[in-house]
Parts: C-alpha cells; structure tokens; sequence
C-alpha cells in the first residue's frame, strides 16, 4: 500500500478526531468560564453511550427499530442531565473555594460516576457490546484501497453537524456571547446583569450534550462499552484541548483532529510507538506555545 | 426624569467590608440624591473601590445597610441589582477585549428585552461617542485607552439604570481625553441620571459634583457640597496639591 499516508488513515483519523473533538469541546467550554479541569468530563460521554444502549436494547426488546435521530437526543439528554446535576451538586458549592478543591471534586465525581456505574447491576463492571446493527445496518463502500462504513459517515457527519452548531450558538446567539463574555471576565459580566450560575449550568449542558452524542458515536463505531470508556477518551479530549489552546473552541476542534491523525499516523509507522509519537508532538508544540495553538498568550491587556 | 428633587436614590448605611482580617471599610454612611453627581474622593487603598464593588454586590457587607430607592438591596446578587437600576462602570474599565464594540454594547443591554429600545440606545451611544460607531465590528481589545473608556461607559448606558456608579473613569487618560470623559459626565447627568463618581483625580471630580465625601482609610473624614469642600484646607493640602 506503499505511504501511510493513504486514505484508510485519513478516514480513520477524521473519525477518532471527530469524537475527540466533541469531548474536548466540553473541557475547553468549562475551563474558559470556571477554570476549572473537569475530569468527569469523559464519565458524562460513558454515560451518553449507556443512555443510547439501553435506548437501542429497549426498542430492540419491543421489536421496534430504533430512530437514530431519538437515540442521539437521548444520549444527548443524559449526557447533559448528569454534567448539570454535577455542577449543581458538587462544584457550584465549591465555586469561589480554593481552585485545588474543585480539582479533587472534579475527580471525585469522575470516581464516583464510574464505580456507580459499575456497581448497578443493568450496566456492571464488564465489556458489553454495543447493539449498533440494531441501531443501524452496517455498509461498507470501497474507495480505492481505503474502506468506508456507514457508521463511519454517520459519525463524522453527526460530529461535524453538531460542530457547527456549536459554533453558531458561540457567535451569534445572545446566549453565547455572554458565555465569551462571561469566560473574558466574570466580574465585567456580572455587571452587566448577568447571572452567572445561569451561563455556567448552560456550559455544563452543551458540553455534557455533546459528550453525550459522541458515547453514542463510540459505541456504533467500537462497539464495547464499559464504565471506564470514558477515561482514556476524556484524557485525550484534555490533551487536545491544551493542544488547541484551553479554553479556545476552534483550537479544541483543531487540536483534537491534530491527535486523532497523529495517532493514526503514529500506529502506521509503529504499532507500539504509535500513540507515543501523537504525545512527542503534544510536548513539542507545548514546549514552543505553551499557550496552544489558537490559546491566548497570557499577559494583562493594559 | 426625576431631577434634583432632594429624593435619596441611595443610602449605604454603617457599612463594613473585611477582606480576610483586613477592613478596608469600617463603617461609612453616605447618601446620593436624585439628579445629583456626587464624588467619593480619597488616595490609592482608601476603600473607593471595594465600596462600589459592594453596593453592586460583587463584594459582601459584613455589616450595615445599602438601599437603593428606598429598598433594601444589602448582599443582593450583583444580576439583581443591575436589574433595580443601578449601573457600575468598573475600575479599569473591563471591556470585553475579544468581543467586538458592538458586542459589548449588546452585553451592556443584557437586562433590556425590547428590541426597539436596545436600538435606540445604541443610537444614543453612538450618537455620545461617534468613534465607537465608527469602529464597532473592531474587537474591543484593540481600541486605546480612551476609546476603550468610552466603552465601558456606553455599554452601562445601554441599561435602562437610574444611578450610574463611575470607578475612576478619568484613570490612566491623557488631560485631553480626562476632560473629555468629565464632559460625557455632566451629560449624562443633564439627562438625568445620577452619578456616584469615586475619583483620585479630587480637583475634576469636585468641580462637576454638587456633594463630595472624602474617603480615607475605609473612614468618611470630610462631607459637603463640593464647592465647600473643594475650599476646605485640609482637602487642598491632601488632594488638590495646593
Ligand atoms: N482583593 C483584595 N484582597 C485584599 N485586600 C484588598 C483587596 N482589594 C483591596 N484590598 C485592600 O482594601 C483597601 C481598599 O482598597 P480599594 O477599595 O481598592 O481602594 P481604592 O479604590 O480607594 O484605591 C486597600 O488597603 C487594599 O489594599
Ligand atoms: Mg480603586
């Protein structure tokens, strides 16, 4: 097949970036306002994978096929039911507490997400499949060498859809410019009538929602599920994030696409080094723009 | 317009803010009457700041009494107040820098639901400060420092406010423009609305005020019409360098 360039990576790069992508923008969306790292962040796209699974297996069980359309909206839902309910109860007490407190809470939440979910017996510690033929009947379409799925076109056009949204609702809605606003300087937007814990609760739900959407997305694309999917994810969301610039939506798109297709052209050149190569250039890139690629270099504005 | 009917728009009443151990104010009472400018004077650290931070409700009150057209508003949330009436243009002047002009403006009009009335208020903040429609699609971080004052003066216009609280507007300007932004206060008070000014800059703020307080050490040492206080010896020795 000669480079490694070919299609096949970029196809398969374009989809691990696009789940990434929407992780990473829920890390990013949440530092901007709070400053705060939310390492529960990738329990809330766990979560959205289970809400789809038990969406798909209760249509299956009633011999109904199930509309990929509800099944996004539910795992949406859930993944911004459980990133509200998080901010709620655990970090709003915590928010003008040492930052170091809201940190441990984030891994607290993270923790407790996880062993719950293994602990009810419906979701359980183990592997399960992820029914995604019931949800969908797989396709594949040749391209030269490269191969395509269906799932592959769903996931990247949901992911790249939702992307867009995103962004209108960041720049042209009223909603969004208070959430720039609010993520420049909370106090300025206090005063201009703002209420604060109203712009955070709807951070909290976006970026939950779209986490949500990419457990479904994972789970028609690697169909095993399990309590702690959300770990290793949530983790290269950050990264990402930081790779983009925290705090920066386009650079949390572009950072995450920048890792999806590093690792993929990583594991091309060495199977073992693979994923070591995606973080060698993490570290470079840090070490020369230690605010990320479209970060903002810190420093007061006079 | 309520003009200068001897009607109390606010009252802070034996307030003290800590922060930690330290009291920056311990106990100050002051009253600002409709249609009024009056000017709370006092050197760096002396508690301008942290007073108006409180009666927006960013800071808390340890102790004592805000109220605001006669309603309590001590430790209310700063959402709140704006919604009462009160605006506060901050020290600093805190612009939004990565959003454009005419984003901030529309920021300023948070609490305005009326679409009609929003546009009128651009109008009309445009119409006080022509530069900022020249260059409202510019993100704000890159107006200078005039220009940037001027923003976050237009932007507390574009509520429907009553009292308009000022932090050291004439801060970091060029006399030229320290003129200009003194100018824009009288307006504004022409057409009617009242003004807290807290100013460093004693001899300006006097000569447009009609009450004066003077801040010192979180104490209110000094009060009157800001002609006679302005005439005050120990005021002339301490904040007008004569
Ligand atoms: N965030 C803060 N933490 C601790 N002390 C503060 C803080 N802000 C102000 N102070 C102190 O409170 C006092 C009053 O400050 P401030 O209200 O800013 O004064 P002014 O505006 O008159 O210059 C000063 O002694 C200052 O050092
Ligand atoms: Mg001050």
């Amino acid at each position: 097949m000669g480079s490694i360039f070919n299609l096949q990576q970029i196809i398969n790069g374009i989809q691990i970036g696009s789940i990434y992508a929407l992780i990473s923008i829920g890390y990013t969306l949440v530092y901007g306002i709070i400053q705060l790292i939310n390492f529960a962040h990738g329990d809330f796209y766990m979560v959205g994978a289970y809400a789809a699974y038990f969406a798909v297996m209760f249509s299956a069980a009633r011999k109904e096929h199930p509309n990929v359309l509800i099944v996004l909206l539910i795992s949406m839902t859930a993944g911004a039911i459980v990133a509200f309910l998080s901010n709620r109860i655990a970090y709003r007490p915590l928010r003008y507490k040492p930052r170091l407190s809201a940190l441990i809470t984030a891994i607290g939440v993270s923790m407790f997400l996880e062993y719950t979910s293994s602990a009810i017996p419906a979701i359980g510690p183990s592997y399960r499949a992820f029914p995604q033929s019931a949800l969908i009947p797989e396709h594949t379409y040749k391209i030269g060498h490269a191969i395509l799925s269906n799932y592959q076109i769903v996931n990247m056009s949901v992911a790249v859809v939702l992307m867009v949204v995103l962004t209108y609702i960041v720049q042209y809605t009223r909603i969004g410019m208070a959430m720039r606003a609010s993520a420049q300087d909370k106090d300025a937007a206090r005063l201009m009538g703002i209420d604060i814990e109203y712009i955070i609760d709807f951070t909290f739900i976006i970026g939950g929602a779209l986490a949500g959407a990419a457990g479904l997305l994972t789970g028609i694309t690697y169909p095993r599920i399990n309590p702690y999917m959300g770990i290793i994810p949530g983790l290269k969301a950050f990264i990402a994030a930081v790779l983009g610039g925290i705090g920066s939506v386009p650079g949390a798109m572009l950072g995450s696409y920048i890792l999806g297709f590093s690792e993929v052209f990583g594991m091309a050149i060495n199977s073992i080094l693979g994923e070591g190569i995606a973080y060698a250039i993490l570290i470079l890139v840090l070490i020369f723009l230690p605010q990320g690629l479209l970060g903002k270099k810190t420093g007061e504005k006079v | 317009m309520p003009k200068k009917d001897g009607s109390v728009v606010l009252e802070v009443k034996d307030l003290v803010v800590s922060y930690g151990a330290i009291k920056a104010l311990k106990g100050i009472s002051f009253t600002v009457k409709s249609g009024e400018i009056v000017t709370l004077i006092g050197a760096n650290g002396a508690g301008k700041t942290t007073t108006l931070r409180t009666i927006s409700g960013l800071l808390r009150a340890e102790e004592g009494h805000i109220f605001y057209m006669g309603d309590e508003i001590t430790n209310k949330q700063p959402h709140k107040i704006v919604q009462m009436g009160i605006t506060h243009v901050p020290e600093g002047r805190r612009i939004f820098p990565d959003l454009t002009v005419r984003e901030n403006l529309e920021m300023g009009a948070w609490t305005l639901r009326d679409k009609k009335l929003k546009q009128d208020k651009m109008e009309a903040v445009f119409e006080l400060f022509p530069r900022l429609k020249e260059r409202q699609k510019q993100s704000a971080g890159t107006l200078s420092g005039g220009e940037q004052q001027m923003l976050a003066v237009g932007r507390a216009l574009m509520t429907e406010a009553q009292l308009v609280l000022l932090d050291e507007p004439s801060m970091g300007l060029a006399p030229m423009l320290v003129e200009e932004i003194f100018k824009v206060i009288t307006e504004i008070n022409e057409e009617g609305k009242t003004i807290l000014l807290v100013e460093q800059n004693a001899e300006m703020a006097l000569q447009i005020a009609d009450y004066a307080y003077v801040l010192e050490v979180g104490n209110i040492t000094i009060e009157g019409d800001a002609k006679e206080v302005a005439a005050n010896p120990k005021v002339k020795e301490a904040y007008l360098g004569a």
